[in-house]
């Protein structure tokens, strides 16, 4: 491997909007709420960003393609700018862009900005999001539950495990992130729920019911990013930096070949590898002190679990069930709601979790701050179980 | 010699209750209570007489496969489309050559049989080698009419070639006689009808012996000698008609109302298709259709009927219905009654018919990739090869017949679909590869992980803008038959 990002690149500043049903507001109206808190953070202005990334997955009732929202929103100054997309991992994806430009030195100060407006639609859950045009031709008429419920008939028929024990696992996991959500002030959903709750909610795709789907949400994330060297001279201590950031994209092996079995995230463990050798992290169980995973289902995060070998293979069922990935477990994991109750703005989720893992390392992060956190890891997915870009990253005090 | 040489059948998997039909319309119709036995066929809503003629010639071809297939005779009143060749779409779903005849017959519900006898004179004439005759209906009639409760809806298919003939042609008279029982104007929902009692007296009776007589006369056989006597139509009519002929009582052939309803022009195939299952070799079977006129035509069963059997047959798809008793679903799968689609319904479906056709061997065959470089099996068929990277290594490789394994599914009660929950899941295949697919005919409980599933051509969506609907191969629980 190249010898990698790690201490390139540190976080300048960060701005996180409220998530939710923001009825009051467009998705330009988000990215400035955002932006204006980094802006706060960083203790810059508008002329120091040399280049601007834009994360939004949606074009029917968001934004607008092209960067362009996002350079207008904001009155970046005729700036370089891009739009990426790619699925819900797309926030990840924009926040690369920044720190690569910025680890090249092309840039002394990038920005990355994700922003979607799902509730503009008129109903429940995502817009159709079709894959070009032969997938629109023979692909099926799936909602994203249920492309996602396919990795719970894969896990349980590997694993051997009955129908009722993975419910109620996956119900832990959806009752631990509405816990840790109700403590969360910008969490879209702030409500504590029950195991029965969960377990009684109506089905959506079998077998995930309502709660095991994430909220869907309006919001946007915003990262600044530049050098140790410039954060240091802006005055700036205690720097948070990257130590890993790391993408994987399928390449049609789980959806055509037969050598996929349906109980794992083949992207997840490719990125993971690459993200702990770039971070120099050998046993994550041991050396992460959190995590932000892409819960978009319950059955997502259930298997996430194993996919970034802190779990066993077929170990995540007691992991969860132990409390492991508990607000007080070993490894908090959603400390912050996750997608669950955070919400899901497609576009900003991977940034909304680096801005969680941030803030922890920084102290900031109210009610819910851990105990020293050293190392944060985010996992954005994007996708479908069979077809999806993973991508990870690392964060940790520069130079530790 | 020329004659059938394969046949087959296809009834959908649902029917709908008479009885509940009829307790649904007890208000508006009561006499509808006499009609309330028994059960008829009820075709998906993703399925039309394209879909259900592609699922009869598949069961006729069982073992024989299309290859030799040069001629496509198909006969519906109840064609998708008035001006886009249907028997193409049927063709490509069959993976006939492209340099077969095809032809859509429609107009009457003599058709059926009609399509029959120009496919004999066509390979009697040299035209053609082997004709695959189809017929298929959707059959509908407003809420609480007698059409809805007494039709069925259901597909036949035979294959006519001067090799390993079944059943030998020996003769057919025809009469055309402009006599209205009923009428549907060309883009018509519904037919009009007149009274039973009209089309019983001056039709079935005085229009229908004459012919069948002549027939008797030119082929030099009396009506005693005839074994299989198949006259689709109501109650009593064929054994008043068989009466008036001096033939068998017996011989004369179950209209399978009972079971399945009326399937109006392919009626006479099915019960001709029904009847070879059991026929036995030098019978007589004397098979008769009604509409403007009459249609007769004799056959003699041959030595061969031992040494065919259709993939399931009309026998087979008779026992794999399943009881429906929801009169609502009648009416939304025949898209009569307004409903609530919720706002996921509005998704605009505009087909991209240029890409229809240039992955047609996709789309419509079901025909995927096999990588002769690596030897990976795929579906679709792509330039490079997803075992092993190589490009432009991909020879077709059909799937349309492959069993599948399901890998995993689930039931979606958020994607939109006219009879949810919808199943989708990954299906494995039998030669390899596999693809994620939606599913239809599933019963509670019937798709899980591990279960086998069939692949079939249906309906993939309406586009009710464009007044277009795209097709594709969805996966359905296989349900063994007993004639497999």
């Amino acid at each position: 491997m190249a010898n990698g990002i790690k201490d390139k690149v540190v976080i300048l500043g960060m701005g996180c909007a409220k998530f939710g049903e923001r009825w009051d507001m467009s998705g330009e109206d988000l990215m400035v709420e955002a932006y204006q808190e980094a802006l706060q953070d960083a203790g810059i202005e508008t002329k120091d960003i040399d280049a601007a990334w834009l994360a939004s997955a949606f074009e029917q009732i968001n934004v607008g393609k092209s960067a362009l929202p996002m350079s207008t929103a904001l009155r970046l100054q005729n700036i370089p700018i891009t739009r990426v997309e790619n699925f819900c991992a797309s926030g990840t994806d924009a926040f690369r862009g920044a720190v690569y430009a910025v680890a090249s030195g092309a840039c002394d100060i990038a920005l990355a900005v994700g922003v979607e407006k799902l509730k503009d639609s008129g109903y429940g859950g995502l817009p159709p999001n079709p894959q070009g045009a032969l997938w629109f031709e023979s692909g099926p008429n799936s909602s994203a539950p249920a492309n996602f419920a396919q990795i719970a008939a894969g896990y349980r028929a590997k694993y051997g495990i009955d129908a009722d024990t993975l419910k109620r696992a996956l119900a832990h996991v959806s009752v631990k992130s509405h816990a840790n959500g109700a403590k969360n002030p910008k969490a879209h959903l702030q409500k504590v729920v029950t195991e029965e709750q969960v377990l009684k909610a109506p089905m959506i795709a079998n077998p995930l019911g309502l709660f095991d789907c994430c909220g869907v949400s309006d919001g946007a994330a915003v990262a600044i990013v530049t050098t140790p060297e410039i954060a240091r001279r802006l005055g700036k201590t205690d720097l948070i930096a990257v130590k890993a950031l790391q993408l994987a994209g399928s390449n049609g092996f789980e959806a055509s070949s037969t050598g996929w079995d349906l109980s794992y995230f083949l992207t997840t463990r490719a990125a993971a590898t690459r993200a702990y050798a770039e971070a120099g992290i050998s046993k994550p169980r041991d050396e992460l002190s959190m995590i932000e995973v892409h819960d978009c289902f319950s059955i997502t995060e259930l298997v996430t679990m194993e996919d970034l070998f802190i779990s066993s293979d077929g170990g995540a069922v007691r992991d969860i069930m132990d409390g492991f990935y508990d607000a007080d477990g070993k490894i908090p994991c959603q400390i912050d709601g996750g997608l669950k109750c955070f919400g899901h703005p497609i576009g900003a989720s991977g940034i909304r979790m680096i801005y969680e893992m941030y803030l922890q390392l920084q102290g900031r992060a109210g009610d819910r701050q851990l105990a020293n956190p050293t190392l944060g890891l985010t996992h954005n997915l994007g996708g479908s179980p069979y077809l999806n870009v993973a991508a990870i990253s690392i964060i940790g005090p520069l130079g530790r | 010699m020329i004659g059938i040489s394969a046949y087959g059948g296809y009834i959908p998997r649902m029917r709908m209750q008479r009885a509940e039909i009829a307790k649904a319309n007890a208000w508006l119709n009561p006499s509808l209570r006499g009609q309330a036995k028994g059960e008829r066929s009820l075709a998906n809503w993703d399925e039309d007489c394209v879909t259900m003629a592609v699922e009869a010639a598949r069961d006729c071809l069982a073992g024989l496969g299309g290859a030799e297939v040069d001629g496509l005779y198909f006969a519906s009143t109840s064609m998708p489309f008035a001006d886009r060749l249907n028997a193409g779409i049927v063709a490509g779903a069959l993976s006939l050559s492209e340099q077969i005849a095809a032809f859509d017959l429609g107009s009457c519900q003599r058709v059926g049989l009609s399509a029959l006898s120009a496919a004999l004179t066509a390979v009697e004439a040299g035209r053609q080698k082997t004709a695959l005759v189809a017929s298929a209906e959707r059959r509908t009639g407003p809420a609480g009419s007698v059409a809805e409760i007494s039709r069925g809806d259901a597909a036949a298919a035979l294959v006519v070639s001067r090799d390993r003939v079944i059943a030998e042609y020996l003769g057919s008279v025809v009469q055309t006689v402009d006599f209205v029982d009923h009428y549907r104007a060309a883009g018509a929902d519904f037919d009009y009808d007149w009274e039973e009692r009209w089309v019983r007296e001056e039709g079935y009776l005085k229009i229908v012996p004459p012919v069948l007589k002549r027939l008797l006369v030119e082929q030099g056989v009396s009506a005693e000698e005839v074994s299989h006597f198949i006259f689709p139509s109501p109650g009593n009519t064929a054994a008043a008609l068989a009466k008036t002929l001096k033939i068998n009582p017996e011989a004369v052939t179950d209209n399978l109302q009972a079971r399945c309803g009326d399937s109006g022009p392919v009626h006479p195939l099915l019960m001709l298709s029904h009847v070879l299952e059991t026929a036995q070799p030098g019978q007589l079977i004397l098979v008769a259709a009604f509409g403007q006129g009459c249609e007769a035509m004799l056959l003699r069963v041959t030595e061969e009927v031992a040494n065919f059997r259709p993939q399931r047959g009309v026998s087979g798809y008779l026992e794999q219905g399943v009881e429906e008793s929801q009169y609502m679903k009648l009416l939304v799968f025949n898209r009569l009654v307004p409903y609530d689609k919720g706002m996921r319904a509005e998704f605009d479906r505009k087909a991209i018919i240029s890409l229809m056709h240039r992955k047609r061997d996709f789309l419509e065959g079901f025909v995927g990739g096999k990588c002769e470089a690596c030897g990976t099996v795929q579906i679709p068929r792509t330039r490079s090869c997803v075992g092993c990277g190589a490009f432009d290594t991909q020879q077709p490789h059909a799937f349309a017949d492959d069993l599948g394994t399901v890998m995993s599914c689930s039931s979606d009660f958020l994607a939109y679909t006219v009879d949810p929950p919808h199943t989708m899941g990954i299906v494995q295949f039998a030669s390899g590869g596999r693809m994620i697919m939606d599913m239809t005919d599933v019963r509670s409980g019937e798709i899980e992980v591990g279960a086998s599933v069939r692949l079939v051509f249906r309906i993939k969506d309406y586009d009710d803008q464009r007044n277009f609907r795209r097709y594709f191969w969805k996966a359905m629980p296989a349900l063994t038959s007993s004639n497999s």
